[in-house]
């Protein structure tokens, strides 16, 4: 079993992706195996926070007092340079194609991962 | 061969002091009464979930609440999509000889029973536990999200959105079971509160209180009869974070594969039934199932394409959109919709041939999708 990393959904300030030691396949939900061919354990790392915005939608309309205080925020979906898609919160006026960088913000009682234009 | 022998439908909106097994005993009654057969005739039951009242058995608990005693029963869950996904299983199993008669239900008093943000909040758990819902996205987000990478691809307008709940409003006008009766137009649309970016309050369908039911038998039961003519599904992602590319639709790949097991082709069809639980959700599946051609559904709406007296008469009722969502039932409208469409009892609402109907249904975020073909026989 390769070591698994702690990340931003446990509480750490990091993403981390898994890389398929047999087929080469990248996903970013954690498994203990390939969901391509199903190899076990694959191979965990951590991403380097660049990507490209692929969408966004920002959340006017939350629907617990902890959202409802952060609105309104930016809800988006980025390719990160590693090869794997993830959701996470950026800048309000982030728009597709955009370059941009993580860092992490806090948001309901957690740190979330949190998008930024590149400089 | 499988035949819908009865549907019923309540209206939609607040029905005060109604719970789900009430709603869904309503709807059932008037599918019995419609396809003229007795309790004692059906032997099988499929349901719906109700978000109001979960419970792990609501089949069962249906049935003896209702008062019937099936050899086959259960529930069925793929959210959005469950409607068409029972009339497929209940097709397969009618066809298969397992039942004769199999009651399709479903009903919940999702307006009355829980407050609108416990909706919201059910709903958004068909996003990733722990990858996702921590983020706070709603369901108009994850549909935002879509929309948003749509639109960029396809050069849609919010303006373009706006014309199919404009259209389903103008639909909804002329059904009396409807939940809103007052027209709007696209600037009503554009100015209503923003959700969830592009999607604005009038691009999102409400919440209802309400129940639909059908019969599906393996004969007519009626002089006019409504054939399963096929059907097909297909399932390509569970989570947004997970859909494939633009390219690689489920609707894409869940109708060419009920193309083929029919034999029909999208110029067959006169009657549309189609999923509508955002105006970028029917956008898309338009497209996706070859009604209109890429990025161009609103011209055709704006053109009258999709009207009663269109060429393609579409969701005829109001759709989710503006007949209303209660869940299973909601989808199940559209069901229901095309069945008095090809069986000439739409009233006002009568399209000229409904000879051929072509529904769909997508459950999660376009995760889940069932294409079906529906053939009026004499």
């Amino acid at each position: 079993m390769s070591e698994h990393l702690g990340d931003w959904t446990k509480g750490e300030q990091a993403i981390i992706y898994q890389t398929c030691t047999s087929c080469g396949h990248v996903q970013y939900f954690h498994r203990a195996f390939c969901a391509a061919c199903g190899t076990s354990d694959p191979l965990e790392q951590r991403a380097s926070g660049e990507g490209r915005v692929y969408a966004t939608s920002l959340v006017c309309r939350a629907a617990t007092p902890e959202t409802r205080a952060h609105v309104p925020y930016n809800i988006v979906l980025v390719d990160c340079a590693e090869g794997f898609r993830m959701m996470a919160h950026g800048e309000n006026n982030l728009g597709i194609g955009d370059e941009v960088t993580a860092s992490f913000a806090p948001f309901a009682g957690k740190l979330v991962p949190f998008f930024t234009r590149r400089k | 061969m499988s035949y819908i022998t009865g549907v019923g439908l309540t209206p939609f909106g607040r029905h005060e002091g109604s719970s789900s097994l009430d709603l869904m005993s309503k709807a059932a009654q008037a599918a019995l009464d419609d396809a003229g057969l007795k309790r004692a005739d059906i032997d099988g039951i499929l349901c719906g979930y109700s978000t109001v009242s979960p419970h792990i058995m609501l089949a069962t608990v249906f049935a003896e609440h209702f008062g019937i005693r099936p050899s086959y029963a259960h529930a069925v869950q793929v959210g959005g999509a469950t409607g068409l996904a029972m009339t497929m299983l209940a097709h397969h199993l009618v066809v298969s000889g397992v039942a004769r008669h199999v009651l399709v239900v479903a009903g919940e008093n999702r307006l009355t029973g829980q407050s609108r943000d416990a909706s919201i909040q059910a709903l958004a758990q068909v996003g990733h536990p722990d990858y996702e819902v921590p983020l706070g996205p709603t369901i108009p987000a994850y549909y935002g999200l879509i929309a948003n990478s749509y639109m960029h691809e396809y050069g849609v307008t919010e303006e373009d959105l706006a014309e199919f709940a404009v259209l389903m409003r103008a639909h909804a006008c002329t059904h009396p079971g409807a939940q809103f009766h007052d027209p709007i137009t696209v600037a009503d649309v554009m100015a209503s509160k923003p959700v969830a970016m592009p999607l604005k309050l009038l691009d999102c369908c409400p919440v209802s209180d309400g129940g639909a039911a059908f019969v599906i038998s393996c004969e007519r039961t009626g002089e006019t009869g409504v054939r399963i003519r096929g059907c097909a599904q297909a399932h390509t992602h569970q989570h947004v974070t997970a859909a494939p590319a633009l390219s690689e639709f489920g609707a894409e790949i869940s109708i060419a594969r009920a193309k083929e097991a029919t034999g029909l082709a999208i110029s067959d069809v006169r009657y549309a039934a189609i999923y509508d639980s955002f105006t970028i959700t029917l956008a898309m599946l338009l497209e996706d199932l070859g009604l209109a051609g890429r990025g161009e559904a609103a011209a055709r709406v704006r053109g009258g394409h999709f009207g009663r007296d269109g060429a393609m008469p579409l969701n005829t009722h109001g759709g989710l959109l503006s007949y209303g969502h209660c869940g299973v039932g909601g989808a199940m409208a559209h069901l229901v919709e095309a069945h008095l469409q090809m069986t000439g009892r739409a009233a006002n609402r009568q399209v000229r041939d409904a000879s051929i109907a072509l529904l769909h249904g997508d459950g999660g975020v376009l995760s889940s999708h069932v294409s079906m073909f529906l053939e009026r026989v004499r």
